[in-house]
């Protein structure tokens, strides 16, 4: 006959041996898919874990310029021990809310970081590698060690598209066999040669060339007409269907391309299709204003029915792919040389929104324009 | 007006003809098959885990069946399928004798093992193993007849040598020693259920066996296991192509309980996968003499049956190509023969695909698991 006492020690050893052996369980957490292009959705998923448990699901990534950025949320796992991070909500952390991609737009840089980072891909040949591993509670979730993560790669270049160095100091990105239609892709006062957005745009089937052209030593208007008619004329593009993307700076010599040049004959001044991207608290360039501006003119010339326009409220100056961390400010080197921190604008949220909305609608443009087989006539 | 571009979508729409016809989202990598030209009896499996499978998809004017290589596509693009996923640490294994490799899953573990073996055609064969890391399992790959140890003495492992590499696996410091289960093809399937039953050192989880079976000698190893069925040589038929038919070697299955494993004496959880139309393996016999042999002892709780229909022997991932027959070199004799596996395509590439998605589950569970593992549920499958 078993005495009370005994009774109580046996269910305590067994309830024990239960929990430990739960504790024992580790949890699993998956990607879906473990590599992919940088605008594509993934799926994070974390299983096996007690249910009702506080957790953080955390990125990490180590930028190719050598900085740490992260992103996290805070959670609690379902009855089956499950945080569904396309599915829950985050209560706190760098994001808030229902995000499935939360855990890479609201990246920040490591507590202890410099200030005004921006982060950017340099390597296109290499994927940017982010960690995501989850740790156990909330507050302090740096204290232990993560209970379990996996490595997930975002490239810029899709399998098959390749990097070709152009002697006019510009690159080349493009599958084979071809031929495709053509971009010139031109970004802003930073200078340098930004490869980043050609290597998607190719990885969308366009044979793109981005270009340095603030310190080609040439006229810019010039030289980048030189560059559309290389891209018109290159064996592996179809020449009547180029078009150009122009951020910030880039969008002038855009813009003329569109109208004055006598190159785009096919085009016929400002007759070609137009898409303008604004965000509404760009802080760097008026650049809603300037979009007001351009409609007016083009209404008063009959010509307004080529214009689309794109406002993001509350967004700001860098509209970047999507998924791309926003920085309100970061430091940037201007032309003569100096550093100053420039204030961008935009709030993270919607901005990253935006970045998502317009990169959709700017692909389905130029597919529109450049691909379909039957143009627009209006 | 604006005419809206032409498109089509291969895994919603039907396909009406080629390797593969109706609405078949893998198709294109299921019905995979040599081009015209090439030797007979090929087989298409990755040696190199480290790098992707290319697959070039490309779009051509018309119905073509033949003479792609001569035509322009009118566009293409490159596919990578991986077998290892981003973090996945291929570790090879040459302590204790092994000839082995260990790949470990991302993050910092610990994870629970799986022991992965293949059949007799030798070989360190890492691609399902790859792909278990991949998953969540620290999974060894083993060779166990064309290893260091018999290519230089000439002498065949015996079942030490699998206790072995149970025990590297249970005592690698990122591997759960508690939670160790053997997903096993063919003669691997042989060594499995041996191991389950009669091993004083192996204590598994659960096991997975695919294409097998539990008639063998009680005692010994490989080599007497091997030399049983050589015995049993003289029931081999051939096919009107004249390709090998080795599944009546075991058949009928014997009543002798001393060529058999004792099924009735097994403690883990038992997944066993068998393709109906197998001409290499009586696996769909054995399958159904093993669960009587479980019944009659009163552990059948612990068997899960997978029977398909239509499908061969080689029952690999999915979307693996199929092939009814091909090349195989026996690792003990090395002699070269065509083998006739079995299997119908479409029905083959589905059970494929079913079946991995139930063997995961299944690993999940019994390895993952935090219940008490004699009583999986499988109610959901």
């Amino acid at each position: 006959m078993w005495s009370k006492c005994r009774w109580s020690t046996v269910m305590f050893s067994f309830l024990h041996r239960r929990s430990s052996v739960m504790s024992q369980t580790p949890p699993i957490v998956s990607v879906l898919p473990t590599r992919g292009l940088v605008d594509e959705k993934f799926k994070v998923l974390v299983e096996n874990l007690p249910p009702g448990r506080p957790v953080t699901v955390r990125s990490l990534h180590h930028s190719d310029n050598g900085h740490y950025w992260e992103a996290f949320g805070f959670y609690t796992s379902d009855h089956r021990g499950t945080v569904n991070v396309s599915k829950d909500q985050s209560v706190g952390g760098t994001y808030t809310g229902k995000e499935p991609m939360g855990l890479l737009w609201s990246m920040c840089p490591v507590p202890g970081s410099h200030k005004g980072l921006r982060l950017r891909k340099l390597n296109m040949c290499s994927p940017m590698l982010v960690n995501i591993s989850v740790h156990s509670g909330h507050e302090g979730f740096r204290d232990g060690a993560p209970l379990a993560s996996v490595l997930v790669e975002r490239w810029y270049m899709a399998p098959g598209v390749k990097r070709i160095d152009v002697q006019e100091k510009g690159l080349l990105y493009l599958f084979s066999p071809g031929p495709f239609p053509g971009i010139l892709d031109l970004w802003g006062g930073g200078g340098g040669l930004v490869e980043y957005r050609s290597a998607l745009l190719a990885s969308h089937g366009f044979a793109t060339m981005s270009l340095d052209y603030l310190s080609c030593g040439q006229p810019v208007f010039t030289y980048v007409e030189t560059a559309f008619n290389f891209i018109k004329d290159h064996p592996q593009v179809i020449a009547d269907r180029v078009g150009v993307v122009g951020l910030c700076l880039g969008s002038l010599p855009a813009l003329y391309l569109a109208a004055d040049s006598t190159v785009v004959k096919v085009v016929k001044q400002i007759t070609s299709p137009l898409l303008l991207v604004s965000g509404c608290d760009d802080q760097n360039w008026p650049s809603f204003e300037t979009a007001e501006d351009i409609n007016q003119t083009m209404r008063a010339a009959g010509n307004d029915h080529l214009l689309s326009r794109l406002d993001y409220p509350d967004s700001g100056h860098l509209i970047e792919p999507p998924f791309s961390p926003h920085f309100r400010a970061s430091t940037f080197v201007t032309t003569n040389k100096r550093k100053a921190m420039i204030l961008w604008g935009g709030k993270t949220k919607p901005h990253s929104d935006a970045q998502e909305d317009s990169w959709r609608k700017i692909l389905s443009f130029l597919q529109q324009h450049l691909c379909c087989s039957l143009n627009a006539k209006l | 007006m604006v005419l809206k571009s032409l498109y089509f979508t291969v895994s919603q729409d039907t396909s009406l003809g080629g390797t593969y016809s109706g609405v078949e989202a893998m198709g294109l990598l299921w019905s995979l098959r040599p081009v015209p030209g090439s030797k007979p009896g090929l087989r298409l499996r990755k040696k190199n885990v480290q790098t992707p499978m290319e697959v070039t998809i490309s779009v051509y004017q018309g119905h073509q069946t033949e003479g792609f290589v001569d035509q322009v596509p009118l566009a293409s693009v490159l596919v990578e399928r991986w077998y290892m996923a981003p973090g996945v640490r291929r570790i090879p294994i040459t302590e204790e004798g092994l000839t082995a490799t260990l790949f470990l899953p991302a993050g910092p573990g610990p994870f629970p093992g799986v022991l992965d073996l293949w059949g007799g055609g030798g070989q360190l064969v890492e691609y399902r193993a790859a792909l278990l890391a991949s998953h969540g399992f620290a999974s060894l790959a083993l060779d166990y007849l064309t290893c260091k140890i018999t290519l230089e003495t000439g002498k065949m492992v015996d079942n030490q040598y699998f206790e072995t590499a149970y025990r590297v696996l249970q005592q690698h410091p990122q591997v759960l020693g508690s939670r160790i289960a053997m997903l096993a093809l063919s003669l691997g399937t042989s060594i499995t259920l041996r191991m389950a039953v009669n091993s004083q050192v192996i204590k598994l989880r659960c096991a997975v066996c695919i294409g097998g079976s539990h008639v063998q000698p009680s005692d010994g190893s490989v080599k007497e296991i091997l030399t049983y069925f050589n015995r049993n040589g003289s029931k081999t038929r051939f096919s009107e192509k004249n390709e090998v038919i080795w599944r009546d070697l075991l058949l009928p299955i014997t009543t002798d309980p001393s060529f058999k494993v004792d099924m009735g004496r097994l403690q883990c959880p038992l997944m066993l996968v068998v393709g109906e139309d197998d001409q290499n393996w009586a696996a769909y016999d054995s399958a159904m003499d093993i669960k009587e042999m479980m019944e009659r002892a009163g552990n059948s709780h612990l068997l899960t049956i997978l029977s398909y229909p239509k499908t061969g022997h080689l029952i690999e991932p999915p979307y693996t190509p199929h092939f009814r027959a091909s090349i195989f070199r026996k690792a003990d004799t090395h002699e070269k023969i065509m083998v006739l596996w079995g299997g119908q395509t479409v029905e083959h590439s589905h059970a494929q695909e079913d079946a991995w998605k139930k063997m995961l589950v299944f690993l999940r569970e019994n390895l993952y698991g935090g219940t008490n593992p004699g009583a999986t549920l499988l109610s959901h499958l």
